[in-house]
C-alpha cells in the first residue's frame, strides 16, 4: 500500500493548487455550458431518463455540478429525487437498456457519458468506487469479506498473486478499524455486525486507492454511534487518500458533518446549490427551508409543532408544470403565475450559490429574514 | 456440523419408518378396514379356487393370525435381518433385505426389483445430464437477453415442454426417429457392462424425451432465480468493483440463482429412481416404474410394498444429500 | 393534506398539554421486571444451551396520556420490549399490567379485548399492509375482526378515520400501491385507531419516511395525541424525533433501562455516560458546529446479547468504568425528581446524591 502515498500526495499537491485557481475561475467556468477543466469531476446537464410501460421516467433531468481533489460534495433530497441515479450514472452503472443518458461526465480530463463502456468499467473501482447503503445486500452472501476485498483488488491488479491480494486485504480492513483482520478476513459477511461490514465495505471501495468516492446513504442503516464512527471513518480517510468524496443522503445532519459544498435535489433537478455554509445560513430556495424546518434539531430549543412540507414527493413521470416544486410551495402564489409556467433556471445568485426559484430575490431574502430563520 | 448431519440422518431413517409404517398400513391394515377377511387376504397368496386348508395354511405361515403390530414387526424385521418363511415343506430364507414374496411368482421381491434398479438408474442419469446442461443454459440467457427474441422463443418451448405430457412426446418421437426415419431402431435395453455403446444409443430417445419435460422447467426456474439474483444490491457491487460483466454473472450470479436449483434437482431425481413410470412405459424400459406398474395390475402386494419402500428411501436419501449439499453452498446455513 | 389539520392543531396548540399533571394518576401500564429470553438450541440434541437476553428486567409505568419515549442501539430490545407490552409476544419473566389488570400470560382467547386497548404502528408502511386488500378492507378489518357495532356502518366509520388522519375519504377503494410512503404510514395509524385504542405502542413510525413527511407524521401523532386523548410509547432510534415526541424517555442498552427521565431532564443534563454518548453521536446540521463539537466516540459495537457482560452491561465501552462497574450491576434509583439512572459514577448528578451512589455501589444491593 506503500507504494501508493506517493500518488496521493501528488493528487493533493493538484488538489491545492486547483483550490488557489479555483477562486478566480470558478465564477466564469462554473457555467452549465463548457466542463470545468480545473474540476477533478466535472459533470454537465446529466440526464437519465428511463423508458417504462408508464411513460418516460426522467430521473436525473439536467445536473451539472463540479468536485475537486480533496473535497466533499453532498447531495440531498427526497427518495425519487434522483440523487443516487446520479451517482449511478456516472459511474455508468445505470440499467442502460431502457436509460436514455446524455451530457458529459468528465472524470481528470476523460468524458464518460461517451466512452467505451469497457473504458468505463477500467475506471471503475480503481479510479472511482462507491459505497452503498445496506452493506449487508451489498456484499455477497456465499464470499468470504476477504474474498471479496481481494476480487476487488485483483480486477485491476491482475498480476498480483492471491497471497499478496489477501494481504492487501487484511492491511485495508486493519485501515478502517477491523480488530483483528488477519482472522476476521476468512469471515462472511453476515459474520459481521452492521457497523462491520460497513468498513469491510469502505475497506473494499477503497482497495485500488481510488480518486472518487461516491457513498450512497452510507450511514442511514447504522446506529447512531456507529454512524458517527462511519463518518469519522470517512473524513479520516478523505484526508489520508486525498479522494474526492460525494455524499448522498437524506440526512441534512449528516451532510453537515461532511461536506463543503452541498447541492439539493428536487424532481430529478438541481433546485440550490452552493457551500455549506450557505445551505444551513443562508438557503434560498422554499424546498430547502422546507427541508430544514421538517427536521427536529437536536442543537436547538425545542420547537412546539415541526413545519413539515405539504403533500408528497412529485411522480417523475409527470412533473408539475412549470417549477416541479410549485403544488408544494407555500410561496407559489408571489411568483405571478410563473410557477405552473416556466421552468426556473438555476442561477447564480452570489458567487458560488446558485438557486432555481422564480421568487424575487428580494422576496427571498425577507422571508427567510423573517419567516424561515427564527424558526429554525 | 457433525452434530447437524447427525440429527438430518437420524431424521431421515425416522421418516422412512413413518413410510413403512405407512405402506404397510395402506396395504394390510386398509383391506381389513374395508371388510376384507383374513381368509380373502391370504387366499391372494394361492392359486385359484384354493382349498380351504391351503389358505389356512397360508395365514398360518404369512402369519396373518398374529397382532397387526406383529405383523409389521416381522415385516421391518425382514427388510433389516432377514425373514424365513414356512411355506412349503422346507423353510425358504429370505435374505436382507426381505420385502416378501410375490404373489405370482413365489419368489422373493428384492432380487427381483434390484434387477431393475441400473435400468432406471441410467435413465435418470443420462436425463439428469442433459436437462440440467440445457435447461440452465437456457434459462441463464433468457434472463440476461430478456424480452428478446431468443428468451420469447425458448421460454414458448419451455411451455411446451411443461405442458406436453410423456406419453405424446415420447410416441412422437419414437415414431419420428424409430420408425419414419429410424436412426434409433429396435429399442431395447442394454447393460452398460456388456455394451456401453448400445446402452447410450437404445438410450438417446428416452433421455432426450425425459429431459425435454425437466429442462423446460429448469429452464423457467433458473430464468426466474436468475432474474432475481441479478437485480440483487451485491450485483451492483460487483459491477461497481469493475467486474466485467462476465465475472459478474458468472461469480456472482449464477452462484446464487443455482443455490434453490439444488434444491429442486436433489428432489427431482430422487423422484426419478423410484420409476420413471410413463417415460419407460413408453420406451419398454425394464427399470422400477414398469415393475410398479406390473406391480399394481397384478395387484401383487409385496411387490408394490418394496416399489413404494424403495421409492420413499431414494426421496428421503436426496433430500438428505441437498440439505448437506445446501450447508455447503450457503455458509449462511453451515455457520447458524 | 396535511393543512388542516396543521390548523386544526394550531387552535388548540397550548404549550402545555390540557390534561393534568400525569404522575398524579395511576399508571395506565405498569411493567414490572420484564425478561423476555429466547432460547439458543445446540448440538445433537437441540439442548437448550443459553438464552438471548433481549429484555432482561426492566420496570417502568406509562401514565394515561402521556408519551414514553424508548430509545437505544438496534439489538438493545426495545421493539422486543415494543412486542411484550402490547402481548404480540409472552415473556418469560416479570409482570405487565394494564389498567390494574395483570395481561402477562392471558390466553389468546382472553387477549381480545386487550387487543381494541392497545394498537401498534409498525416501522415499514410497506410491507405492514396486505397488497391485495383496499385501504378500506385494512382499515375496517379491526370492526370485522372484534365484531364492532358502528352507528353508520363500517364504511362510513372507515372513511371518517381517513379524514382524521389527513387521507381523502375516497381513498376507500384504493390499494396500497397507489400511496406514497407518508400516506401508507397515515393509513397504518387509521388502522390502528379504528377501534378508540387507549394506547398506542409505535415501533420507529417515521424511520422509513422522508424527512419532509417525517415531519407530517409527527405532527398527526401529536395532533392525535390531543384530540383523542391517547397514550403512546413510541420506539426510535432517532434522539431528536424522540425528544419531539416524548413526554419521558427511557433509554435501553443491552435489554437493561439505563436511563429514564423526564424529557427535558435527560436531554438537558444526561446522567448516563451511554445516553451522553449517544446525544453526542447525533449529527448536527450546522457545518460550523462540526470542528468545535467534542464528541464522545464510542469504540467497538454492543456485546452480545447470549452472554452480555458482567456488573453494569456498558463498562465493556465506557470511559468512566472502575473495577466496581465489572462486578456490580448498578441499580436504576432515582437521583433527582423524575429522573433515574443506572450507574455508579453518574454524569450531571446532583450534588448531595452523587456521592452516595457510589457508596451505595460499594454496598451489597438489596
Amino acid at each position: 500500500m506503500s507504494k501508493t502515498n506517493p500518488v496521493a500526495a501528488s493528487s493533493k499537491a493538484k488538489a491545492a493548487e486547483a483550490d488557489a485557481k479555483d477562486a478566480d475561475t470558478k465564477a466564469a467556468s462554473a457555467g452549465k455550458d463548457a466542463p470545468n477543466p480545473e474540476a477533478f469531476l466535472s459533470v454537465r446537464d446529466l440526464r437519465i431518463h428511463f423508458d417504462t410501460d408508464d411513460g418516460l421516467v426522467r430521473s436525473v433531468d439536467g445536473v451539472s455540478f463540479d468536485l475537486e481533489t480533496g473535497k466533499t460534495l453532498g447531495i440531498v433530497g427526497e427518495s425519487g429525487s434522483g440523487k443516487s441515479v446520479t451517482s449511478l450514472g456516472i459511474l455508468g452503472l445505470h440499467r442502460s437498456k431502457r436509460a436514455r443518458i446524455s451530457g458529459e461526465v468528465w472524470l481528470d480530463g476523460e468524458e464518460l457519458i461517451s466512452a467505451d463502456p469497457d473504458r468505463v468499467r477500467q475506471l471503475r473501482g480503481e479510479k472511482m468506487s462507491m459505497i452503498f447503503q445496506d452493506p449487508l445486500t451489498a456484499m455477497h452472501p456465499y464470499y468470504t469479506v476477504g474474498a471479496q476485498i481481494v476480487e476487488a483488488y485483483r480486477v485491476h491488479h491482475p498480476q498480483a498473486s492471491k497471497k499478496a491480494a489477501r494481504g492487501v486485504a487484511v492491511e485495508m480492513l486493519d485501515r478502517v478499524g477491523i480488530p483483528q483482520p488477519d482472522r476476521r478476513v476468512d469471515d462472511y459477511p453476515h459474520q459481521f455486525s452492521g457497523g462491520m461490514r460497513q468498513r469491510a465495505m469502505i475497506a473494499m471501495s477503497l482497495v485500488n486507492n481510488p480518486k472518487l468516492l461516491i457513498a450512497d446513504e452510507p450511514t442511514t442503516a447504522l446506529d447512531v454511534t456507529v454512524q458517527a464512527q462511519i463518518l469519522d471513518l470517512i473524513r479520516d480517510l478523505q484526508k489520508e487518500f486525498g479522494s474526492a468524496v460525494i455524499i448522498i443522503t437524506h440526512d441534512l445532519g449528516v451532510v453537515a458533518e461532511l461536506s463543503d459544498d452541498i447541492l439539493v435535489m428536487y424532481g430529478g433537478k438541481c433546485v440550490e446549490k452552493g457551500t455549506s455554509e450557505t445551505i444551513f445560513t443562508a438557503p434560498e430556495h422554499p424546498y430547502t427551508w422546507g427541508l430544514l424546518g421538517s427536521m427536529p434539531r437536536m442543537d436547538r430549543e425545542l420547537q412546539d409543532r415541526l413545519i413539515p412540507v405539504k403533500g408528497s414527493p412529485p411522480s417523475l413521470i409527470n412533473l408539475p408544470k412549470g417549477c416541479a416544486f410549485n403544488p408544494r410551495c407555500p410561496y407559489a402564489e408571489l411568483t405571478g403565475g410563473k410557477s405552473t409556467t416556466e421552468t426556473p433556471q438555476l442561477i447564480e445568485v452570489k458567487p458560488g450559490h446558485r438557486v432555481a426559484c422564480h421568487l424575487p430575490e428580494e422576496k427571498r431574502h425577507s422571508i427567510f429574514r423573517d419567516e424561515i430563520a427564527p424558526r429554525l | 456440523m457433525v452434530a447437524y448431519i447427525i440429527r438430518r440422518a437420524f431424521a431421515a431413517v425416522v421418516l422412512l419408518l413413518i413410510v413403512s409404517a405407512v405402506t404397510f398400513g395402506i396395504f394390510f391394515l386398509v383391506p381389513r378396514l374395508a371388510g376384507e377377511t383374513t381368509q380373502q387376504l391370504a387366499s391372494q397368496y394361492v392359486g385359484r379356487d384354493p382349498s380351504p386348508q391351503a389358505v389356512q395354511s397360508i395365514i398360518h405361515n404369512l402369519g396373518f393370525d398374529k397382532p397387526v403390530y406383529q405383523q409389521y414387526w416381522e415385516f421391518i424385521h425382514g427388510i433389516v435381518a432377514g425373514r424365513t418363511f414356512n411355506d412349503g415343506p422346507t423353510p425358504t430364507h429370505c435374505a436382507v433385505p426381505c420385502f416378501g414374496y410375490s404373489f405370482k411368482s413365489h419368489l422373493p421381491v428384492w432380487p427381483d426389483l434390484t434387477q431393475r434398479i441400473p435400468v432406471t438408474l441410467s435413465l435418470a442419469l443420462g436425463a439428469a445430464v442433459i436437462w440440467l446442461v440445457s435447461g440452465v443454459a437456457i434459462g441463464v440467457l433468457s434472463a440476461l437477453k430478456r424480452g428478446s427474441i431468443f428468451d420469447r422463443l425458448s421460454m414458448g418451448v419451455a411451455l411446451a415442454g411443461v405442458s406436453l405430457p410423456i406419453f405424446f412426446t415420447g410416441l412422437l418421437s419414437m415414431d419420428l426417429f424409430s420408425f419414419q426415419w429410424p436412426i434409433f431402431s429396435n429399442l431395447h435395453y442394454v447393460n452398460f457392462t456388456d455394451n456401453p455403446l448400445m446402452w447410450a444409443k437404445n438410450l438417446v430417445l428416452p433421455w432426450v424425451t425425459l429431459a425435454f419435460l425437466y429442462s423446460a422447467l429448469y429452464a423457467r426456474l433458473t430464468r426466474a432465480g436468475m432474474l432475481e439474483t441479478m437485480s440483487e444490491d451485491y450485483i451492483r457491487t460487483a459491477r461497481a468493483k469493475g467486474l466485467p460483466e462476465r465475472k459478474v454473472v458468472t461469480r456472482h450470479g449464477l452462484r446464487s440463482a443455482l443455490t434453490p436449483i439444488i434444491t429442486i434437482f436433489g428432489m427431482d431425481f430422487g423422484l426419478l429412481l423410484g420409476g420413471a413410470v410413463l417415460t419407460e412405459t413408453v420406451f419398454s424400459l425394464p427399470g422400477v416404474g414398469q415393475y410398479a406398474v406390473q406391480a399394481i395390475t397384478d395387484n401383487d402386494l409385496p411387490k408394490v410394498m418394496a416399489v413404494t419402500t424403495l421409492a420413499a428411501f431414494f426421496i428421503v436419501v436426496a433430500n438428505l444429500l441437498v440439505d448437506l449439499l445446501y450447508a455447503v453452498v450457503d455458509p449462511r446455513v453451515r455457520l447458524s | 393534506m396535511t393543512e388542516d389539520s396543521d390548523t386544526a392543531a394550531e387552535a388548540t396548540a397550548a404549550t402545555v398539554p390540557a390534561s393534568p399533571p400525569a404522575s398524579d394518576r395511576e399508571p395506565l401500564l405498569k411493567v414490572s421486571g420484564l425478561e423476555k429470553h429466547f432460547p439458543i438450541k445446540k448440538g445433537l440434541l437441540q439442548r437448550q444451551s443459553g438464552a438471548v437476553r433481549a429484555v432482561d428486567g426492566i420496570d417502568f409505568d406509562v401514565k394515561p396520556g402521556e408519551t414514553l419515549g424508548v430509545v437505544g442501539e438496534s439489538g438493545c430490545g426495545k421493539s422486543t420490549m415494543g412486542r411484550l407490552i402490547t402481548r404480540l409476544l409472552e415473556p418469560t419473566g416479570g409482570k405487565v399490567e394494564f389498567e390494574g389488570v395483570d395481561i402477562t400470560h392471558l390466553g389468546s382467547g382472553k387477549i381480545r379485548p386487550l387487543r381494541r386497548d392497545i394498537q401498534m404502528i409498525f416501522q415499514d408502511p410497506y410491507s405492514s399492509l396486505n397488497p391485495r386488500h383496499t385501504i378500506g378492507t385494512i382499515v375496517g378489518a379491526p370492526f370485522r375482526l372484534q365484531k364492532v357495532q358502528t352507528e353508520f356502518g363500517v364504511k362510513r366509520a372507515v372513511q371518517d378515520l381517513l379524514e382524521l388522519c389527513g387521507l381523502s375519504p375516497e381513498h376507500y377503494n384504493r390499494y396500497p400501491h397507489e400511496f406514497s410512503g407518508g400516506q401508507r404510514q397515515r393509513i397504518g395509524i387509521a388502522r390502528a385507531l379504528a377501534l378508540r385504542p387507549k394506547m398506542i405502542v409505535a415501533d420507529e413510525p417515521v424511520s422509513a419516511l422522508d424527512v419532509s413527511i417525517q415531519a407530517q407524521v409527527v405532527n398527526l401523532l401529536d395532533d392525535l395525541q390531543r384530540e383523542l386523548g391517547l397514550t403512546y410509547v413510541i420506539i426510535a432510534h432517532d434522539l431528536s424525533v424522540v425528544r419531539h415526541v416524548s413526554d419521558r424517555v427511557a433509554v435501553m442498552y443491552l435489554g437493561k433501562i439505563v436511563e429514564l427521565a423526564d424529557r427535558d431532564s435527560l436531554y438537558g443534563s444526561p446522567m448516563h455516560p451511554y445516553t451522553n454518548a449517544l446525544m453526542s453521536a447525533v449529527p448536527v446540521p450546522d457545518p460550523k458546529r462540526r470542528t468545535q463539537r467534542d464528541r464522545i466516540l464510542l469504540t467497538g459495537d454492543v456485546p452480545s446479547p447470549i452472554s452480555p457482560p458482567s456488573g453494569c452491561r456498558f463498562h465493556t465501552r465506557c470511559w468512566k468504568a472502575q473495577e466496581v462497574c465489572k462486578v456490580q450491576e448498578p441499580p436504576l434509583v432515582a437521583l433527582k425528581t423524575g429522573h433515574q439512572v443506572a450507574c455508579h459514577f453518574p454524569e450531571n448528578a446532583p450534588e448531595d446524591t452523587a456521592k452516595p451512589s457510589t457508596e451505595k455501589a460499594s454496598a451489597p444491593a438489596k
